[in-house]
This record gives C-alpha cells, sequence and structure tokens, in this order.
C-alpha cells in the first residue's frame, strides 16, 4: 500500500506529478465556473453603479471581514498540515482546527444571512422582501446564488478535509508516500479560500 | 522515472505488469460478464461503453429530426402541433449537441486511441474516466426523462427570458441534464489533458504526437475552461425559474442579452469541440490513404491550437441581430473571420499531402474525402456568415441550419464514420466489407446533399428557422430536403448491419490492416488488456512514410 505505483503509471514521481496536473486543471475549471457569475456581478455594477453602490452598503462587511479572517487563518492551518505530511508527519489537530474554523464561516454565514432574512432584503423563496430599486434586488438575487454556491464548495472541503482528519487518526494515509492526497485537497480548500478573497469585495467593499 | 525501469529487463516475460492469460490475449477477452464491462477501468471498454450509448443518442435524435422533416413536407403543420414542432427541434438539438456531437469521436476514439497512440497502459486516470461514463448515463437518463415527461421547447439555446419566464415544459430538468452532462465533459477533457503531458513512452516527443491527439488535446483545453461556463449559466436559469432569483430578468435590471453572452461564450466554442476531433480524424486518415508524411506537421498541429484559442474570442457573431453595440459586432466579425486561417491551413495541408500519394480509395478515406468537401462549403458559408453585413440578412434562416449542419453532420459525422471504419479493424480485430463501405460512404455523402443544399437555398430565399408554416413557394425545396433526409437516415443505418456481421464474420484483420505507421497499429487488434506487451519506444517522426525521389531506383 506505501508508495504502490497503479496502473497506468511507471514511478511514483510521475503518479504524484500526474494528480496535481489533474487537481490544478480541475480548479481551472472551477475558476471559469464562478467567473459567470463575477462577469454576471461586473455587468450589474457597469449598467447600474449607483443602485449597487446603495446595495452594497447595506451589507454587514464587519461579518464578511471577520468571515475573511477565519478563511485566511484556516487555509494557513491547511497549508501547515499539508507541510507537515509531505515530511511524514500526520498533523491532524490542526486539519481539524482548520475544519472548526470552516465551520465558524457557516455558522457567521448563517448568522448574517438571518439578518438580511429580518432586515427584508434576503431574496429567499416565500419571503417577504422590499427593495429601493429593481437592480438592488438583482444584486441581492446574485449575492445569495454566489454566496450559497460558495457555501456549497466549502462544505465539499469540509467533507475532503474530515475524511482527511480521519484518516490521519487511524494511520491509514501513509505518509509521506500518499501527502499527494492532502496536497490536493489543500489545494481544493485553497481555491475556495481564494474566491471568497474575490467575493467578498465584490458584494461588501464596492462602494 | 523512465517507463522502462518497471519491467526486469533480465526476465523477457516480464512486462512490469500483473495480468492473466485472458487478458494477455485481448482487452475483450478480459472477462465476458456484464460486470466486467459496467466496472471496468479500461480505456477501451470505457470506450465501448461510450460508442453503445451515443449511438443509441444518436437515434433518438434522429428520431426527432425525421419528425421535424417530415412536417416540413408540406406548408402547413399538419403533423405536429406548434407545440409539439417546437418540442421536437428542441430535443433534436439537445440530444444531438450534447449527447451525440460533443462526446461522439472524443469519448469514443478518443478514449480508444490518446493511450494507444502515445504509448500509454491507460489513460491518466482510469476510474475518473469511468465516472466520467456514468455521469453522462445519469444525465442521459435525465434527459430521457425530459422526453417521457412531456419535452421542452425552448431550443437547444435556452434563450431567456423565454426559458425563464414563459417557457411551459421541463425547462429545469433540461438544463439539469445538460449540467451533469457538463460535468462528464469537463472529467473528461481533464483526463486527456494530463494523459498526453505525463504519459507519453520514451521518445514520444511533442512534435511525435500524432495529429489526432493534437486535435484531442486541444479539444481537452475547450472542454476544460468553456464546460464550467455553461454550467454556471444553467445553474442561474435554473436558480430563476425554482427559486425566482432572477439576474436576466428584465424586470429587476437584469439583462436577457447577458444570457446571450454566456451562453455563447461556451456554446460557440463546443462547435470546436465538435468538430477539432474531427480535424485530427481526418488529418489521420489522410495521410494513411496517401502513404506520405503529412504535408506541414507543424502546422496542422498549430492550427488545432489555434482554432481552439481564436474559438474563445468569436462568440459574438452569434449576436449580431440581438442588440449588442456595433462596435463589438465588428470586432466579432473580424475574429470570426480570421477562424479561416487556421482551417484554410487544415485544408490545403491535407490537399498537400495527397498531391502524389498512392492514394486507395478504401472506405475510411471515401469519408476523409467527403468530410473535406462538405467542411469546405460548410466552412466557405460561415465566411458568409462572420460578414456582418450580410449575417443582419440570413440571420435566423435556414442558411445557418444549413451552415452548421454542413460542419457538424456533413463534417464531424462523416469524419465520426470514417474513423469508425478505420479503426473499427483495431477494435475488433475483424475486417469488414470494403464494397459496402464505400457505398456507404457515397450514400452518406449524397444523402446529406439533398438534406442540406436545398436549405441554403431555401435560407437565402428568406425562409426562418423554427417555422413549420411556410408560404407555399418554399415546398419544393423543402421536400427535396425531406427526401434527402430520408435516404441519410437510411445510408446512416447501412453501416450497423455490416460492421455488426464482421463482428462474427469478418475475417481477421491483422495488426495493421492498412499498412500504416502509428503506435496503434503496432500492437495487436485486438489490443491487449495493457495495450503494448512492452513499452513501445519512439525514435523517428510521425507517419513515417517512404517518400519517393527522383532518381530513386524503384521510383
Amino acid at each position: 500500500m506505501a508508495d504502490r505505483v497503479r496502473e497506468p503509471y511507471a514511478a511514483p514521481g510521475q503518479q504524484r506529478e500526474a494528480a496535481m496536473m489533474g487537481m490544478y486543471i480541475f480548479l481551472a475549471s472551477e475558476t471559469m465556473l464562478f467567473s459567470g457569475l463575477f462577469l454576471v456581478a461586473l455587468h450589474l455594477r457597469l449598467e447600474h453603479a449607483p443602485e449597487v453602490v446603495a446595495a452594497s452598503r447595506q451589507m454587514h462587511y464587519f461579518i464578511g471581514a471577520a468571515n475573511t479572517a477565519l478563511l485566511l487563518t484556516s487555509s494557513l492551518l491547511v497549508a501547515l498540515a499539508v507541510e507537515a505530511a509531505r515530511e511524514g508527519r500526520a498533523r491532524p489537530a490542526v486539519l481539524a482546527t482548520a475544519i472548526l474554523l470552516g465551520l465558524g464561516f457557516l455558522a457567521l454565514k448563517a448568522v448574517e444571512y438571518r439578518m438580511e432574512y429580518a432586515e427584508g432584503i434576503l431574496p429567499l423563496p416565500g419571503a417577504v422582501t422590499e427593495f429601493s430599486s429593481p437592480a438592488r434586488h438583482a444584486f441581492m438575487n446574485l449575492y445569495l446564488i454566489a454566496t450559497a454556491l460558495h457555501a456549497v464548495h466549502l462544505s465539499i472541503g469540509l467533507g475532503l478535509l474530515a475524511t482527511l482528519a480521519v484518516r490521519l487518526l487511524r494511520g491509514t494515509l501513509p505518509l509521506p508516500e500518499r501527502s499527494i492526497v492532502m496536497v490536493n485537497a489543500g489545494l481544493y480548500w485553497h481555491l475556495v479560500d481564494v474566491i471568497w478573497i474575490f467575493l467578498y469585495p465584490v458584494f461588501y467593499l464596492a462602494r | 522515472m523512465t517507463l522502462q525501469e518497471r519491467p526486469d529487463r533480465e526476465n523477457l516475460a516480464d512486462t512490469g505488469l500483473s495480468e492473466t492469460p485472458a487478458e494477455r490475449v485481448s482487452y475483450l477477452r478480459a472477462g465476458h460478464t456484464l460486470k466486467s464491462w459496467l466496472l471496468t477501468t479500461d480505456h477501451k471498454r470505457i470506450a465501448i461503453l461510450y460508442l453503445i450509448s451515443i449511438t443509441f443518442f444518436f437515434f433518438v435524435g434522429g428520431a426527432a429530426a425525421a419528425l421535424v422533416r417530415l412536417d416540413l413536407l408540406t406548408p402547413a403543420g399538419d403533423l405536429l402541433s406548434n407545440e409539439g414542432y417546437n418540442r421536437a427541434f428542441t430535443l433534436h438539438g439537445v440530444i444531438m449537441v450534447w449527447f451525440f456531437l460533443i462526446p461522439s469521436i472524443p469519448n469514443t476514439f478518443g478514449n480508444f486511441l490518446l493511450p494507444l497512440m502515445i504509448g500509454a497502459r491507460d489513460l491518466a486516470f482510469p476510474r475518473l474516466n469511468l465516472l466520467s461514463w456514468y455521469i453522462f448515463m445519469l444525465a442521459g437518463l435525465l434527459t430521457l426523462a425530459v422526453l417521457i415527461l412531456g419535452g421542452v421547447d425552448t431550443g437547444w439555446t435556452f434563450y431567456t427570458p423565454l426559458s425563464s419566464m414563459f417557457a411551459h415544459g421541463q425547462v429545469v430538468l433540461a438544463a439539469t441534464a445538460v449540467f451533469v452532462a457538463g460535468f462528464s465533459s469537463i472529467l473528461t477533457g481533464l483526463n486527456f489533458i494530463v494523459t498526453v503531458h505525463k504519459l507519453r513512452c520514451p521518445g514520444m516527443t511533442w512534435g511525435r504526437l500524432p495529429l489526432f491527439v493534437w486535435s484531442i488535446y486541444a479539444t481537452s483545453l475547450i472542454l476544460v475552461l468553456a464546460t464550467p461556463v455553461l454550467s454556471i449559466t444553467l445553474a442561474l436559469i435554473a436558480a430563476e425559474r425554482l427559486f425566482g432569483l432572477g439576474v436576466f430578468d428584465p424586470a429587476v435590471g437584469g439583462d436577457p442579452l447577458l444570457y446571450q453572452h454566456l451562453f455563447w461564450f461556451y456554446s460557440h466554442p463546443a462547435v470546436y469541440i465538435m468538430v477539432l476531433p474531427a480535424l485530427g480524424v481526418v488529418s489521420e486518415l489522410v495521410a494513411a490513404a496517401a502513404r506520405k508524411p503529412i504535408f506541414g506537421y507543424a502546422f496542422v498541429a498549430g492550427s488545432s491550437m489555434a482554432i481552439a484559442v481564436l474559438g474563445f474570442f468569436v462568440w459574438g457573431h452569434h449576436m449580431f441581430v440581438s442588440g449588442q453595440s456595433m462596435y463589438a459586432s465588428a470586432v466579432f466579425s473580424f475574429l470570426s473571420i480570421a477562424v479561416a486561417i487556421p482551417s484554410g491551413v487544415k485544408v490545403y495541408n491535407w490537399t498537400a499531402t495527397l498531391y502524389k500519394g498512392h492514394i486507395s480509395l478504401d472506405p475510411p478515406f471515401l469519408f476523409a474525402m467527403a468530410f473535406i468537401g462538405l467542411f469546405v462549403v460548410g466552412g466557405l458559408t460561415g465566411l458568409i456568415l462572420a460578414m456582418l453585413a450580410v449575417d443582419v440578412h440570413v440571420h435566423d434562416t435556414y442558411f445557418v441550419v444549413a451552415h452548421f449542419h454542413y460542419i457538424m453532420v456533413g463534417g464531424a459525422v462523416s469524419a465520426f464514420f470514417g474513423a469508425l471504419h478505420f479503426w473499427w479493424p483495431k477494435m475488433f480485430g475483424r475486417r469488414y466489407s470494403l464494397v459496402w463501405g464505400r457505398l456507404s460512404a457515397l450514400l452518406i455523402f449524397l444523402g446529406f446533399n439533398l438534406t442540406f443544399f436545398p436549405q441554403f437555398l431555401l435560407g437565402y430565399l428568406g425562409m426562418p428557422r423554427r417555422y413549420h408554416v411556410y408560404p407555399p413557394e418554399f415546398q419544393v425545396l423543402h421536400v427535396l430536403s425531406s427526401a434527402g433526409a430520408g435516404i441519410l437516415g437510411l445510408a446512416y443505418l447501412m453501416p450497423f448491419a455490416y460492421l455488426f456481421y464482421a463482428l462474427r464474420y469478418g475475417p481477421p484483420a491483422g495488426d495493421n490492416p492498412w499498412g500504416v505507421t502509428g503506435l496503434e497499429w503496432q500492437t495487436r487488434s485486438p489490443p491487449p488488456k495493457h495495450n503494448f506487451d512492452a513499452v513501445p519506444v519512439v525514435d523517428g517522426p510521425p507517419y513515417d512514410y517512404h517518400v519517393e525521389m527522383e532518381g530513386d531506383e524503384d521510383g
């Protein structure tokens, strides 16, 4: 199991490089997925600048900032765990802390959604909403779609990290031979982080 | 780090693999149970799974086309209701685009041949490859559910606000099906790219890759980078229909034109997903038929990459009359015309390759010739449509319909059949009847032209697309077109008869029935499960045929 080379590879190094390249290509694909949303945001901003600025002022940017800090810290922890794995050391506790921070992000996001719902600006199906302009409505629609899609990605990332943490605890992940699994999960987590780094200014700071 | 390290060189029987004798005989013998097929990670078996699935969808989409052509026999809409006609052409488009054309050559021949052509044991991620087939089948089942639950009438383009606000029918389900199929595309493209980068055998440098591999590589780049944009766009439509979260809805300041931009940002490159693999197949067929090195290898390979890159910047030519800025239209018009350059490079180089070649008129070459002729007509009419001023007149007419069918049916489907006839002996180890092969190539070519050439005339005379009630003076051309469709439909069925017959009764093909170069022909037919007994080493250029020079002894 340790440094098993699976078909069709000839050497472990080749297999690692292929796995990493596959992940980077997948992330490029994910980036294009979100770029569609960013294009819509750009279009709204160009077409309806005053309304978008007004809508952006209504956002709870402190919560967004706190969430940014949470995600960045969790990314740092994941990076540390990955580096340790590369050197053959299992750090399940570091990974678990990163997961907790990710859960903290989701909790804060839920609180934020709740506040926006109470203010009547979250266009959930069936919610009573009131917008000062139609473009503001479109902005909040996009905000809800983009942040929800991001939350879905974040949840998948949490699932990945949790699986890895369990495998590290049980010692079923041979390190450093299979550290590529950690590297790839880490890369995915960093992308989720990077997407948020762009979502945050686009929705909260675009004034 | 090289592939040779693994086998024990002292022991000639050691190929570095654990394989059973049956697996060593052929991939077809390695297990006969249903499970051995449905859980296989062998790229060759997955290719066969795709071949069966897309053939099924080809005939479902073809049945919808038959309904459309039958309804158009008379000027009145007497076979289908208005709604029924809309659903028939939508189904035809959705199935043919996403469930036949896009996966057709890449997922069958790309899957089968890519590892063989570069001397690899399999694709980079064999299990991901199988997963991608299952995702494709899930998407296919969703599409069949759409069909059973009453269909969808938006056209394959799902334009807003029709799709998001007004259309009846299963828009969300159909969008979900295409969304899911997109993941299959992305995973396949990813797999191909990593395979080409990481699994080439010793000596297989980038300059020695077969041209089919280059075209599959270019296609994969588009699959990976364009498909996610379609995914998010369809997700936005679903969000608008299901939850009222409109971003294209004009009532909240959204812009339906933005939808068109996003849709065509994927869907124009998607055209190149359909045709680039076909161009690669034809390069192989032409070199094989002429028994000559391909003329201008680097330019043919480079033109595939150029088409893939340029293809990302021409989407606006679908929107010349949609209300985009006229300056944008002018730029898109110029860039669209620029695509003619790499396309022309290919056609000229194929012609130059054939010049003074020892051409054999075997079925694969007849299909390749059909492709080249139809591709030239489709390409030149594409130039006409890329011209801003002309397009305004023929936009949304049968001229456009005829143009893209020349590229996608005349071109891509002819190349698909050419590939099927060329590599059939390799895939199944049996020869088929060349006479029947030639006949079906001829009939497909004639039937195709009879179907679609009248549509150029119809469109030029002003017949709009997507209408089933039309002025009586168009009837003659419509009847011609429908008659051609009948011939075409029968001609498409023909190969099934003699190819299936060959599976059982055909004489053994031998390793290299066409006498051509290429690594895939150096292994057995059908190939063993692990493709090669020993890892091949490449030490010469591709298409390394003997070229006679003036003054040769036997020339």
